[in-house]
């Protein structure tokens, strides 16, 4: 039962994942995918735990947490880059 | 280190002393120089009696033992011979540039450098028994001549000159190389009285006729041989008396020392019959027909000499066909041999006096142009009586030894229509035919040198100087030499009993048994027969063709340039030059696209090549897993995306997806259960976007424009070939496994031995530390460099 619904929830994360990089490559603006990119590291913390269900493995729980972080200071970077064109600013105080 | 060999390195140990005399102002460095050539000529002479007893002084010093590399001095016949000619000619050589070469303008101790330099090699080819040793020696030759070539090296000519001889000598010297070691392949040694002493054994060998090959090759570009004279008439540009010892008495005898010592390897073979005695013939009647032409003194000469020596080489030749005819006593082809070494030593004698009375000709009037010249018997009748006894035993006419060695010469060559090997048949006719049209030119030759210079009209206005004598010290070994011409024309059998018999020894060694000697007689007067009358039609014909210069001289103005080798060589030199220029420009295109390709075109050849060679394809599924869903479906992703990357219009989108492809292969790792490097992907992958970011940000503004990455067939055939050789390479070592893994030891001793459970952090830390070690040395490398590459960018332009 337990493995039907498995994978069940990774068929619709791939197939999200598939619009997502659809986003991706066609996103008519940066933003569109940055937004896209943010997803699919979402997407996968999601199929990450599913495959740490189907190997039946704890292993990979720091990967979810990792995965969580960088989809959060890419997306951040992101951001900044488009807002000011620029990632780390200078320090002005020097 | 016995005296033979201190009585090689001398000179060279001499010449290092040379800087001292640099600081002596006063007295002529030429002084100091002079005692060492007669020291060791004087040494040479106490020789004599052993050699002409048919002993041999042999000394050996080992030098590189274990490659059968030694240096041993052997002193036979033939080697004396040519030590006498080297020290005795190097005395008289010396003792005129004392008087040539000026104190005070001239660079005197670096010419009296290259001098001794050049004097020990020579004497080191000359008496070395092992042939790597006599190649050392041998190069050392081209070295010191190139020097000496290239004395007044302010001067284009001179330059030129150097470079020609040195290109062409060093080609034949690394071809004799070549046959040195084919021949210690065949024989297993470097001595040369061994290699003479298993010579039966080599005619049967596959690697006779190439070592022969080689070693010819040597010997006729060192000689001035047809084709490869063409150094010798720029080498002109020397000094004189370097002219008159390098390229009439020492070291264009190299070739010919070489030819005769190797006689008994090779000569038994019917080719070094065709190849010593054809290329000599032709050498000897190319060199005396274009000596007509030239209307420089030294021009004149440096042709004469190719010409003689074409002509002893030829003698050498047709000599080595006595080893075929057993007896000795009624062997009618050794006087071609006995021949070679009487002229050898001939020429050495008239050739140096006539180049030194070409240098005082030069000294006093300040010209060596014949059109300029003329009338000059009544202001230098020493200079005259030198030419005139030079040129007349050049041209060989009686009673100077040119005569003789000429008529000798005859004889060989009329014997050789009596020989029935070889597939002579009537070619033979052939030899004495040639070597008489060649001698009427020689005399033609010696006659212009003589009466173009001395007798007809006084040109004073084309003169720089008013003509005198040349001082005494300047006459004095030009009138040894001339001394010498005519000691050795009226008793020539001084020199048949000292001299050549034991150098014939040496060079034909299986012809006579233990106890016998070759009776050599040169007669003066042997009767009425055809040689005689062969050399009175050369007298008549060249007196005839020297009254009627004028009128058919200007055919020379058709044929020669049209034939002419200096323009063949000059056009080579040129077109190698601009050859391997566009070759180097045609693929050395500065782009790193086409390097790329080159790398992988090669990439796909070699290892197509290989598999196919090898047969090692195999395409086995024994040990393949099945391949679930999962795994589908994120290949997938990888290759979607990928393929995007190929096919998309900016450059953000292809960062991107780059990213994507690294995020879904850290879920490959997942998946494939590598926790620790999922980790480190998602990491790495993360920064590594974000440094794309960065450069792409800093792309300059011109072209940030924004294209598709434009397709070309070139690059899609060589990427298509690459993935697919390398997948093709993947599965066939999938498939060829020969031996289990070795990671069941880490599995066991992760825990047991080093204290941990995770096992790749283990390996990478205890089993595998140090190359952990050094992938952080390169991080910390790369970090460095980085900081270095930010921080100095500017430093550079503003200092430098």
């Amino acid at each position: 039962m337990l493995e039907i619904v498995i994978r069940i929830a990774l068929l619709c994360c791939s197939l999200a994942m598939l619009g997502l990089i659809y986003r991706v490559i066609k996103g008519p603006t940066v933003p569109d995918r940055v937004i896209a990119l943010d997803a699919i590291g979402v997407n996968l913390v999601a199929v990450t735990a599913l495959i740490c269900i189907v190997l039946k493995s704890s292993a990979f729980l720091e990967i979810i947490l990792l995965i969580g972080i960088l989809a959060f200071i890419g997306t951040v970077a992101f951001a900044k880059y488009l807002e000011k064109g620029v990632i780390i600013e200078r320090d002005n105080h020097r | 280190m016995s005296l033979l060999h201190l009585v090689i390195i001398l000179p060279l140990l001499f010449s290092i002393l040379m800087i001292f005399f640099k600081r002596v102002q006063r007295v002529h460095t030429g002084w100091f120089v002079l005692p060492l050539p007669i020291l060791l000529f004087i040494y040479f002479l106490s020789l004599l009696p052993v050699t002409s007893s048919r002993e041999t002084v042999t000394e050996a010093i080992n030098w590189i033992p274990s490659l059968g590399i030694n240096f041993t001095a052997k002193a036979d016949g033939l080697g004396l011979l040519f030590a006498l000619l080297i020290t005795g000619i190097g005395a008289l050589v010396v003792f005129y540039s004392i008087y040539y070469l000026d104190k005070a303008k001239e660079k005197l101790p670096s010419f009296y450098v290259y001098l001794l330099l050049f004097m020990g090699a020579m004497l080191g080819v000359v008496l070395s028994d092992n042939l790597i040793v006599m190649y050392a020696f041998w190069e050392l030759t081209s070295f010191s001549s190139f020097l000496l070539i290239g004395y007044w090296y302010d001067r284009e000519a001179s330059r030129y000159g150097a470079q020609k001889s040195m290109l062409i000598t060093v080609f034949g010297g690394l071809a004799m190389l070549g046959g040195i070691i084919l021949l210690y392949i065949m024989t297993g040694t470097f001595s040369i009285t061994e290699i003479v002493g298993n010579s039966d054994q080599l005619y049967q060998h596959s690697l006779f006729i190439p070592s022969m090959l080689c070693i010819l090759l040597g010997a006729f570009t060192k000689s001035a041989q047809f084709p490869f004279y063409i150094w010798l008439p720029d080498a002109m540009e020397a000094p004189t008396p370097v002219s008159a010892y390098l390229h009439s008495a020492t070291m264009v005898k190299a070739g010919i020392y070489l030819v005769a010592r190797f006689t008994p390897v090779f000569g038994e073979s019917g080719f070094w019959f065709w190849l010593v005695g054809g290329v000599g013939l032709i050498t000897l009647t190319w060199g005396s027909v274009f000596a007509v032409k030239q209307t420089d003194l030294k021009g004149i000469l440096a042709f004469s000499t190719v010409s003689q020596l074409g002509l002893i080489m030829s003698l050498l030749g047709v000599g080595s066909a006595a080893l075929h005819y057993e007896a000795l006593d009624d062997n009618i082809f050794l006087v071609a041999t006995s021949a070679a070494i009487f002229h050898l030593i001939n020429h050495a004698t008239f050739k140096g006096s006539l180049f030194m009375a070409v240098g005082m000709i030069d000294h006093e009037t300040g010209t060596r142009d014949i059109r300029k010249l003329g009338g000059l018997m009544p202001f230098m009748p020493i200079t005259f009586t030198v030419s005139i006894i030079g040129a007349f035993s050049m041209a060989g006419l009686p009673p100077f030894n040119g005569f003789l060695s000429k008529e000798m010469f005859f004889t060989g060559m009329v014997r050789v229509t009596e020989m029935d090997i070889f597939n002579l048949g009537t070619w033979g006719i052939l030899f004495p035919v040639i070597a008489w049209i060649a001698s009427v030119f020689t005399f033609l030759y010696s006659m212009i040198l003589i009466f173009k210079t001395f007798t007809g009209n006084y040109q004073p206005e084309k003169l720089d100087k008013k003509p005198h004598e040349a001082p005494l010290g300047m006459l004095i070994p030009p009138v040894i030499l001339v001394s010498l011409v005519i000691i050795f024309g009226f008793f020539p059998n001084l020199l048949s009993d000292s001299l050549i018999s034991p150098a014939m020894a040496a060079v034909l060694p299986s012809l006579i048994g233990t106890g016998e000697e070759f009776m050599v007689h040169i007669s003066f007067w042997h009767g009425i027969n055809i040689e005689l009358f062969m050399t009175l039609g050369v007298v008549v014909l060249g007196i005839i063709l020297y009254r009627t210069l004028p009128k058919w001289k200007g055919v020379y103005k058709k044929i020669p340039e049209r034939f002419s080798l200096f323009r063949f060589y000059d056009r080579l030199l040129e077109s190698s030059q601009s050859g391997s220029y566009r070759l180097t420009s045609s693929y050395m295109t500065g782009s790193i696209h086409s390097y790329l390709v080159y790398i992988f075109a090669f990439f796909i050849f070699i290892l197509a090549a290989t598999l196919i060679g090898q047969d090692a394809f195999k395409l086995d599924t024994v040990n393949v897993s099945s391949i679930g869903i999962y795994e589908w479906v994120l290949a997938l992703f990888v290759v979607a995306g990928s393929i995007s990357i190929l096919f998309v219009k900016s450059r953000m989108t292809a960062i991107i997806l780059l990213g994507a492809v690294g995020y879904t292969v850290s879920l490959f790792y997942v998946l494939f259960r590598a926790p620790d490097l999922a980790l480190t992907q998602l990491v790495i992958e993360t920064i590594s976007v974000a440094l794309f970011l960065v450069c792409f940000y800093h792309l300059p503004k011109l072209r940030q424009y924004e294209t598709r990455i434009r397709f070309k067939l070139t690059n899609a055939l060589i990427s298509v070939g690459v993935g697919a050789i390398v997948t093709v390479i993947a599965l066939s070592a999938h498939s060829n496994k020969l031996f289990d893994s070795i990671s069941q030891f880490y599995v066991e001793n992760t825990y047991e031995k080093a204290a941990g459970q995770n096992m790749v952090n283990v390996i990478l830390v205890d089993f595998r530390g140090f190359d952990t070690l050094f992938e952080i040395t390169v991080l910390a490398i790369a970090s460095l460099g980085i900081y270095g590459m930010i921080k100095l960018r500017g430093n550079g332009r503003k200092e430098g």
